[in-house]
Order: structure tokens, then C-alpha cells, then sequence
């Protein structure tokens, strides 16, 4: 649904277009879904939207309508690079592209005296303006009462009161909509555009004029969420605020291990079973080595870490849509200056738990470049959730499954929070390094708005969930699916020769592969087979999984088989080969899709070569020092 | 509700209002100082403490240190809403060196840091 409203190029034949614009987090984006049925992403902080998104809706009137989700922006200046986006649709910067027809301003009704002094200066582009008066349900909760039709009287642009997240006001703005296209046909061509950069002074007047309409139309101005305040007084309080905020983070990795286990286990059991029973119902011979060794064995041996990926995802659900980023900027502010880093940087940091391309690109958000390229730099250090099945994978086969600290913390989830830790602790050297050399620069100012706390709606969460598990389930289905076919075949052959005594994989050309890069790996511990899967890694972290699952399916004489991945991977590997391991994968910059947004993000070559580079050096250091000290240690 | 001030925005506040630089003692040289002296008989929201309310009596950026082109910040804080007339209360502070400020402005919350609330001229009340 979502894939057919949202188009990425403009269409040939120009339907009417419409903007949404407004400050951020007003609600834009709740609008651009409840509008087109859409479900692009709604989180409580300003800057979740970082670039426009294109969709359609029909008009009452029956006509094709397109519509653009802008970034929210406070002034048309645009400061970062996410504002330059709705500063270029807006003017009708952007290249093959008339300014939309209609400009939709969002405001928040709670917040009208930040909000209606944009509204001003969209008005001054001379093109039609509807002011969508949003959260009215929150107005209404706070006793604030705005008089839409004096506010129209007093602004000149037609008013309507909607509740995006509930829908409600879409019919009223649908219709206002149509009534403002007919009038824009019948009034011929629009007002040249009266806008210029306003200086203070005209930001002042703007102001003034902002009170004079509030005057008219603002009845009750309400009072301030109180519920917020008692929140943040806890939250944000010196001595809590910072516990409480590594608290939220190590339960989050504790969950990932503990909340996911079970469901695992159910996965584990019932592709084992699919495997048997491909096993015994395919005659002898290729199709069923491909099917149970190629595909079960290598796509299964990523599907099982659904539940862990879908459990991180709740937590940054949550985090993100409840308002408490924000608060975590605030409170990181002042440690991340310690080097370099904006407090913003935190939320870019935070996404790129998930996955470091939406992390890439949230960094649009931070102004100053310096700031933001040293932030796209690091965001790869982040645990993604990619690396999770590598981690779980290794952790599963080597930690043992038991409690320290008198049953309260499991000893794997505490290996896990050790290497995110190893991960965020790498991204702030790597930061204070690079702001001290390449990056050097005062900082910039911190000027965030933090919104009130929303509890959010269990219905969005589990739209959130199921959007995750869709695209990691379709990424399992054919990126991995694919690679893991071709691996399959570069495994089998060319076949064994004859009176040969490995297995068949040790003589194929994946065979010949591995042990020719064995020799470059094996100063920091790895096998041949490590080797092969850290190849087809490279197209996504989580391959390196799916590909030691098909070459240890390969390498397997006889029926073995039957143990899951992590018993074969303890039986074979040593224990620095796996902690050597684990730390190339704190560092290791195997992601195609990482390092070509990085490329596209800073609009050069250079800083994607860096990436690599830097990120290879560390990754071959790390192991190499893990694997040389815990040989030493364990008398290996 | 607020009244509008007018008058005192008849301008950029950095023209209205006088120097902030007192030259009394030696001590760092401006922008660098994190702590300037009180300007008339107003003071700067930098230096506020949690609880306490003001209004905001102008801007001027030249008591504080940005890697921003002159008069950014101004035209930045008035786009957040910090204006002359708007009222302002110090809602939470951060931690260590009581740093940054959650400040209450009108009818939302802004996080920033002590050092650029210094640009932000109030008086008490
Ligand atoms: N109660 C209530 N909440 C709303 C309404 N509209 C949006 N929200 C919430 O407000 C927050 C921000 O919504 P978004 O749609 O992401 O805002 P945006 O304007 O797109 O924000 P940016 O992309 O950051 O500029 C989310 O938590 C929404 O759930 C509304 O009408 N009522
Ligand atoms: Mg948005």
C-alpha cells in the first residue's frame, strides 16, 4: 500500500500538487498518511521527516491530487540540509519542478504563536494557503481555545481543525482543498513571489503581526502540559536523568536477548523440521542439496533473528514516539561536547541501532557541516540491528546461558551490552579524533525544542512492527535468498575429484576462494570458512550469517547436520577465532547500502573511501589484538 | 496573555541596547566569558537558575562565541520564539555544571545550552 502512494519520481502528466509545510513536528506527516493512506514514518520529535515524499490521494471532487511531505522547518532560511529540501520545493528550487499549487500549512493549535509566524512568510509567496489547525484533541485537553473562523478572518487563508492521527478534518480540508484549486483555475496565474530572506527586524514584525491575529482569534491560551513537566522534573533531573537513560538502553539489549528467546526457539525447531522433511521428501542428489543446504540452511539462519530485530524495534518505538529522544539529546549534550558532538547527533546515533541508513540520513537535521559529517562517520560504529544475528550467533555458541548478579542479569545479554558499549565507546574516539583533526570548529548552538510526552498508540506500534518484519523478511526473501543460491553453487562445484577426502566445498571455487584469502586472515584467527562468508557479507552484514550457515550445511560430511549453526561453530571454531570475530564486527564496514548513502549523503567519493578505510584498519586492528591476547591468555 | 512590547523591537536589539562589554575588568575577552555582567538593571537568561521566571527584554549575540555569521543567532532564537515580550521560565537543567536549560517560552519548551542563553536578555518577574 505504502510502496503505491509514495512515488519517487514526479509523473509525466501533472496532477494539481500540494504541499504540506509547517514547523516540525506538528503533525505533517500523521497528515501526509491520513491523507494518502501512507504509512511514512510519525515520531513525537522535530526532524523525523528528512526528505520529501511524494503521494496521491482523489479529491471529493474526483480529481488526481499529489501530495509532498516536506521536513518541518521554523523559517524558509533553511539552516541544515533537511530544510534546504522544503525551502527548494516551496520556491520551486528543485529542478524539472513548478512550485506546488496549494500550500498546505500545518500548525500546532497548542503552540499557534511559534507556528502562525511561518504561516506569515508562506504567505508571502503569493500562492493559495490552507492553514490545517492540528491537535485540536490537545487543544481541547488543555483548555486552549482558538476561534478558527476569527483566526481565518484575521490571517486571510481558509481554516481547518484536524486531528491528524485520528483522521479527523481530513473530509473538511479535502474539501477546502478543492475549493481552493477552483479558485486558484479562476484566479489565472498566481502573485509573483514577495519572499526574501527575512532579517531580524522583519522576524520581529512577523511577530508583532503573529499577537495581532492571536489577539482576534485565541479565546483560551490554556495551560502547558503539567503531566510533561512532572515527567521531565524526574527525567530530567541531574542525579536521574542520565542512570535512568542507560538504564532504558542496557534493558534494552537485556530484552533483546531475553524477550526474543523463546519465540527463537520455536523458529529454530520449525525450520530444523522443514529441513528434515525437505530432507526426506526430495530424492537424493543437487536440488535437494541446494533446497536444504542453500536455502533453509542459509535464509533460516537469518529468519530466526526476527523476534530479536522486532524487539530492538518496539524499544526505538517506543523511545521514539513516547518523546523521550529529545530528552536524551538534552541529556547527552553536554557529555557528547566532551567530543565534539552536538546533542542532536543522538538521534541519528540512536537510528542507526536500528539500521545506519535512516541514521545517515537523520543527520541532515545537524546544521553545521563539520558536526554532521563527523556524525556520518561514526554512525556506522553503531551496533545495527544487521550485526545482531552475528552477534546472537557467536554469543549463543560460546557464552554459556547463565545468570551473574544473582540471577538478575543474563551473562549473553551482558556480552551483547558489552559489545554495543565497545561499539559507542569506538564512535566517540573515532569522534573526539576527527573533530580534533579534520573536523576542527567551535560548536554549534543547541536550540531543540522539546516536545510534550504522547503516549503512543499500540495500533502505530504494531504498524511500525509489521512494516519491520516485512522488510526483513522480504530482504530474506530475495537479496539473501539470492546470494545464498549463488553460494550455494560457487560451494558445489566443480565437484570433488575423485578419492578426494573433505567435503566437496573444499575443491569449489568458494573453496578456492577462502583458502586463498585464508592466508591474509589468519593472522587475526580466521578460518577459511570465515573467510568465504565475509564475502558475500559484504552486501549486507547479516549475509555473513546466512553464508556461514550454507558453507558449514556444505562442509558437513554426512548427517551431522542436524545440529543448529551455533553447535557446528562451537565444535569448530577456537574461542579467540570467535571473540576475533566479534570485534572485526564491531568495526567492519560490510554494508553496500551503508557506504552508498554515505556517498549520497556527503556528495562525494572521498568520505565513503575514508569510511572504508578507516573503518577496514580498525576492524583488522581489533581482531587482531583480541585474537593475539585471548590466545595468549587462554594458552591457545 | 502577553502585551506586545512595542517600542523596544523597533529595532535589532543589538542596536537598542547598549554594549554589554563592561570594561571594569580585564578578564577574558568578550564572547569567550561565560558568566558577562548584568546589562542595566536587567540580567541574561544564561544566567537564571531552575524556577525562576523573566521576560525576555532583547537579544544580543555579541556577548557569546558562535562559529555562526553574524546576527545567525538572533534571527535563529527569534524564529524559536525568543522575543522581546515573551515570557520565559527555567524548567530543568542539565547535568554536570547545571547545563543545558529546558526554558519554558510562551507555550513550549526549548532545550539550550547556558552559553547562548547569555545572549538573551530578561528581567526578572
Ligand atoms: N494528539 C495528537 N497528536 C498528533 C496529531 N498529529 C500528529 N500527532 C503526533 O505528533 C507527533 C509528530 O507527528 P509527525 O506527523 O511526525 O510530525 P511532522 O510534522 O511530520 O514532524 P517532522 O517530520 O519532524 O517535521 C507524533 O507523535 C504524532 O503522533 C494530532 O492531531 N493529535
Ligand atoms: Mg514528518
Amino acid at each position: 500500500m505504502s510502496d503505491s502512494a509514495v512515488l519517487a519520481a514526479p509523473v509525466l502528466v501533472a496532477p494539481p500538487r500540494i504541499a504540506l509545510v509547517g514547523n516540525p513536528n506538528c503533525g505533517k506527516t500523521a497528515l501526509f498518511n491520513a491523507l494518502t493512506g501512507a504509512r511514512q514514518k510519525v515520531a513525537n520529535y522535530p526532524g523525523v521527516t528528512v526528505e520529501r515524499k511524494v503521494g496521491e490521494f482523489l479529491s471529493p471532487a474526483g480529481a488526481r491530487v499529489q501530495v509532498i511531505d516536506l521536513p518541518g522547518t521554523y523559517s524558509l532560511r533553511a539552516r541544515s540540509p533537511d530544510e534546504e529540501v522544503t525551502r527548494d520545493v516551496v520556491l520551486g528550487r528543485f529542478e524539472h519542478e513548478t512550485p506546488p499549487d496549494v500550500m498546505v500549512c500545518v500548525a500546532d493549535a497548542t503552540n499557534l504563536r511559534l507556528h502562525l509566524r511561518l504561516v506569515l512568510e508562506l504567505k508571502k509567496l503569493g500562492r493559495p494557503i490552507i492553514l490545517a489547525l492540528n491537535m485540536m484533541d490537545v487543544a481541547e485537553a488543555r483548555g486552549c481555545r482558538v476561534d478558527a473562523s476569527a483566526l481565518s478572518a484575521a490571517l486571510g487563508v481558509p481554516v481547518v481543525p484536524t486531528v491528524a492521527i485520528k483522521r479527523t478534518g481530513v473530509v473538511g480540508l479535502l474539501d477546502q482543498i478543492d475549493r481552493s484549486m477552483m479558485v486558484m483555475a479562476a484566479d489565472g496565474p498566481p502573485a509573483p513571489c514577495g519572499w526574501s530572506e527575512p532579517s531580524a527586524r522583519d522576524l520581529r514584525a512577523y511577530h508583532q503581526e503573529v499577537e495581532a491575529i492571536l489577539a482576534a482569534a485565541l479565546r483560551d491560551a490554556g495551560k502547558p502540559s503539567l503531566a510533561t513537566q512532572r515527567i521531565d522534573a524526574a527525567l530530567l533531573h541531574p542525579a536521574i536523568g542520565l542512570p535512568f537513560l542507560f538504564l532504558v538502553l542496557f534493558l534494552m539489549f537485556q530484552a533483546v536477548f531475553a524477550w526474543a528467546a523463546l519465540p527463537m526457539d520455536m523458529i529454530d525447531q520449525g525450520l530444523g523440521w522443514v529441513q528434515a522433511a525437505a530432507g526426506a521428501a526430495l530424492p537424493e542428489g543437487m536440488l535437494k542439496s541446494l533446497i536444504t543446504d542453500g536455502i533453509i540452511a542459509g535464509v533460516g539462519s537469518v529468519v530466526i533473528f526476527l523476534p530479536q530485530i522486532l524487539v530492538l524495534f518496539l524499544f526505538i518505538l517506543i523511545l521514539e514516539s513516547t518523546g523521550y529522544m529529545a530528552r536524551a539529546a538534552f541529556l547527552l549534550d553536554r557529555l557528547m561536547g566532551g567530543v565534539g558532538l552536538h546533542g542532536r547527533a543522538f538521534i541519528p546515533l540512536l537510528s542507526s541501532f536500528a539500521c545506519a541508513v535512516p541514521g545517515i540520513m537523520a543527520a541532515r537535521t545537524i546544521e553545521n557541516r563539520a558536526d554532521r559529517l563527523a556524525t556520518i562517520m561514526i554512525a556506522p560504529l553503531m551496533t545495527c540491528s544487521a550485526r545482531l544475528p552475528v552477534y546472537t550467533l557467536i554469543i549463543a555458541a560460546f557464552v554459556p546461558e547463565r545468570t551473574v548478579a544473582g540471577g538478575m542479569i543474563g551473562l549473553q545479554g551482558l556480552v551483547m551490552f558489552t559489545l554495543y558499549a565497545a561499539g559507542i565507546l569506538s564512535a566517540l574516539a573515532v569522534a573526539f579524533v576527527l573533530k580534533r583533526t579534520i573536523f576542527k570548529g567551535a560548536r554549534e548552538p543547541l536550540l531543540m525544542e522539546l516536545p510534550a510526552y504522547r503516549l503512543p498508540s499500540p495500533r502505530d506500534l504494531l504498524i511500525g512492527l509489521l512494516e519491520r518484519a516485512r522488510i526483513f523478511l522480504a530482504r530474506a526473501g530475495t537479496v539473501i535468498f539470492a546470494i545464498m543460491i549463488l553460494l550455494w553453487f560457487l560451494g558445489t562445484f566443480p565437484g570433488a575429484p575423485e578419492g578426494a577426502t573433505g567435503p566437496a566445498i573444499d575443491y569449489s571455487f568458494a573453496g578456492m576462494l577462502g583458502h586463498a584469502l585464508a592466508p591474509l586472515l589468519a593472522p587475526i584467527g580466521f578460518t577459511w570458512q570465515i573467510a568465504i562468508a565475509l564475502v558475500p557479507g559484504m552486501a549486507a552484514r547479516e549475509v555473513a550469517v546466512a553464508a556461514l550457515g550454507t558453507v558449514y550445511a556444505l562442509s558437513e560430511t554426512g548427517d551431522a547436520l542436524s545440529g543448529s549453526l551455533s553447535g557446528v561453530l562451537a565444535a569448530d571454531w577456537s574461542l579467540p577465532t570467535a571473540l576475533s570475530l566479534l570485534a572485526w564486527f564491531v568495526f567492519a564496514p560490510q554494508c553496500v547500502s551503508t557506504l552508498s548513502v554515505v556517498k549520497r549523503e556527503t556528495n562525494s567519493w572521498f568520505w565513503m573511501l575514508v569510511m572504508i578505510a578507516y573503518m577496514t584498519l580498525l576492524a583488522y586492528g581489533a581482531a587482531f589484538v583480541t585474537f593475539r591476547l585471548s590466545s595468549a591468555l587462554l594458552g591457545g | 496573555m502577553t502585551a506586545p512590547v512595542s517600542g523596544s523591537m523597533s529595532g535589532p536589539a543589538s542596536a537598542a541596547v547598549p554594549s554589554p562589554v563592561a570594561r571594569m575588568t580585564p578578564g577574558p575577552a568578550p564572547g569567550t566569558s561565560s558568566d558577562p555582567p548584568p546589562v542595566g538593571d536587567g540580567c541574561r537568561l544564561g544566567s537564571l537558575r531552575k524556577g525562576q521566571r523573566a521576560v525576555v527584554t532583547g537579544l544580543d549575540e555579541s556577548a557569546v562565541a558562535t562559529p555562526l555569521p553574524p546576527g545567525e543567532l538572533e534571527r535563529r532564537m527569534i524564529e524559536m520564539g525568543l522575543i522581546e515580550g515573551a515570557r520565559v521560565e527555567i524548567l530543568h537543567e542539565g547535568f554536570p555544571g547545571s547545563d543545558p536549560l529546558a526554558v519554558r517560552i510562551n507555550d513550549h519548551t526549548l532545550a539550550m545550552r547556558r552559553a547562548e542563553a547569555h545572549a538573551v536578555l530578561v528581567t526578572l518577574g
